[in-house]
């Protein structure tokens, strides 16, 4: 593929720079000379480090999205949110009981969602955010787990949320709450637990310990991939 | 089997899932399909932070866009949506009233709700299931009726939301019948009092509860001084606040015994002849059971 050699004006907290046009918001910041301290976390869109909120050059609209996948656009105005504050609660998961009450006692703003989507919109997960609020807020704990699992805490749509609510510490505590009671143990994990406790795999692991380099080299590029 | 898009409400999935289950069971015998849409949020009723009168309308407006959604997709059959919940009734048919009174209002909500695939266009009919119940004819529900509820006296409680506003309301304002008429159809006693049409206090239950009680308690008096033995209800709130509420009505009136509230669908249920995971008695407060039982209408 032909690179692009267009420079493009983007301000980075009102500040103007030139930059290559195709680069991520991340890397065209790295550009102009921003060090990150925060705001940067794996590079790859999985850890919700470096949230940012932008506008483009002639929309009234804010729009959130993770700086290292989003490619810098003419005119774009943009900030980065490392952080979001919020209280994040500590609760014993063994003594709380997953149902709508649990919800309201440790994040009781939730009854304050006014349904009004902005949540959803600043989502760079695509994840129907403001869908799983209005399932905790009824107590539908297993549809908030499952449509908040993509959530990588960004922090984007409490940022955004005109009611104050923290939607992505509601998710965890919802995802919380099915791992333990409704979803269940994961058999497949107690069963290898168990199998490590006997033994199973002792022998195994000592021929590893004992190998020399160049076996164990031999070893990984003989392994079999199982890519189904 | 017809079927309608049902707007459940976050309360029959909680506190009222005895609500919920008995009509389902009960609307199936008629063959009624009620089709609980995939995705759908808070009727709107609780506007803790909009002073704006657009806010108030998302709410209410993005859960008639479902019904347009299952309408296209083919998985009901009309435009209506059916609530059981009164609350929801009165706030999802008000706001589709306030949406389809303005223009520019309608472009303001369009505008907000830019990603949403279906512009809501404002046709859809909002019900309450007692309307349903009028519509399908009480001769016909009579029907299904395989244990009258005979030596059963109701008192239909309306409350505010199924009459008020003029316009809004499913019924005549000043002198309901759509209660009775169901309460007849079942083989009970529909007994007429004073204050059925009266407010049980509503959310003052959360700050004033001496208050909703001092109001509950005027409206179970009048009810059994009628001569009823048990009162229904279309309406969550107004279930807690004559039903649970009873508790704190006895702190205050002391001579106060206790009288059953029910939904009008559990009775359905009952006089279908369906079982107690329809009946769902379980759930109310106090226990309509022995009374049902004295009436032989329940075995021991």
């Amino acid at each position: 593929m032909e690179a692009k050699n267009d420079m493009i004006t983007i301000y980075v907290m009102g500040k103007k720079y030139e930059v290559p046009a195709d680069l991520t918001i991340m890397k065209a910041m790295e550009y102009a000379g921003h060090q990150f301290r925060r705001g940067a976390g794996c590079r790859g869109g999985f850890c919700g480090a470096c949230a940012t909120l932008y506008r483009k050059k002639g929309s009234y609209k804010l729009e959130g999205a993770l700086a290292c996948q989003k490619i810098v656009e003419d005119g774009m105005y943009i900030a980065q949110i490392p952080f979001n504050p919020a209280e994040k609660m500590t609760y014993d998961i063994d003594e709380i009981k997953p149902d709508v009450n649990t919800i309201l006692e440790y994040y009781p703003e939730i009854s304050r969602c006014l349904a009004c989507n902005t949540c959803t919109k600043a989502c760079p997960q695509d994840i129907m955010v403001m869908d799983y609020v209005q399932s905790a807020l009824r107590g539908d704990i297993t549809k908030t787990a499952e449509l908040s699992f993509d959530c990588i805490s960004c922090g984007l749509c409490a940022v955004r949320c005109p009611a104050e609510i923290v939607p992505y510490n509601i998710g965890q505590l919802a995802r919380r709450l099915y791992a333990k009671y409704i979803d269940g143990p994961s058999r497949h994990v107690l069963d290898r637990v168990e199998e490590v406790e006997k033994g199973v795999y002792d022998e195994e692991i000592e021929n590893l310990m004992k190998a020399s380099k160049e076996e164990l080299t031999k070893l990984y590029n003989s392994r079999e991939i199982d890519i189904s | 089997m017809t079927r309608y898009t049902y707007y459940p409400g976050c309360t029959l999935k909680t506190t009222a899932r005895n609500f919920e289950l008995s009509t389902i069971a009960s609307v199936e015998k008629m063959g009624i399909e009620l089709v609980e849409p995939d995705r759908w949020n808070c009727c709107g009723t609780v506007h803790a932070l909009a002073t704006d009168d657009v806010m108030h309308q998302l709410a209410p407006i993005r859960n008639m866009i479902r019904v347009e959604e299952l309408l296209q997709s083919g998985k009901v059959d009309n435009k209506q949506m059916v609530t059981l919940c009164a609350m929801c009734y009165n706030t999802l048919k008000r706001a589709n009233q306030v949406f389809n009174s303005d223009s520019d209002r309608k472009k303001k909500i369009h505008d907000i709700m830019y990603r949403e695939e279906i512009k809501y266009s404002g046709n859809v009919e909002i019900l309450h299931l007692l309307e349903i119940l009028k519509e399908y004819g009480w001769d016909n529900i009579k029907k299904y009726v395989k244990k009258p509820l005979q030596g059963l006296k109701v008192a239909p409680y309306y409350g505010c939301l199924l009459l008020r506003p003029r316009g809004i309301g499913i019924d005549n304002t000043d002198n309901p019948s759509i209660l009775e008429d169901l309460i007849k159809a079942l083989g009970a006693e529909a007994v007429d009092f004073s204050h059925k049409q009266k407010c049980c206090g509503s959310y003052h239950t959360v700050q004033m509860k001496e208050v909703v009680a001092d109001l509950s308690y005027n409206i179970l008096k009048q009810a059994e001084d009628a001569g009823a033995n048990m009162v229904v209800t279309a309406c969550p709130l107004c279930e807690y606040n004559l039903g649970p509420r009873q508790v704190q009505i006895k702190k205050q009136y002391p001579n106060f015994s206790s009288i059953p509230v029910v939904y009008f669908s559990q009775l359905m249920a009952l006089a279908f002849g369906l079982d107690e995971k329809a009946t769902v008695f379980e759930d109310n407060k106090p226990d309509p059971v022995p009374i049902l039982i004295e009436l032989g209408l329940i075995e021991e």
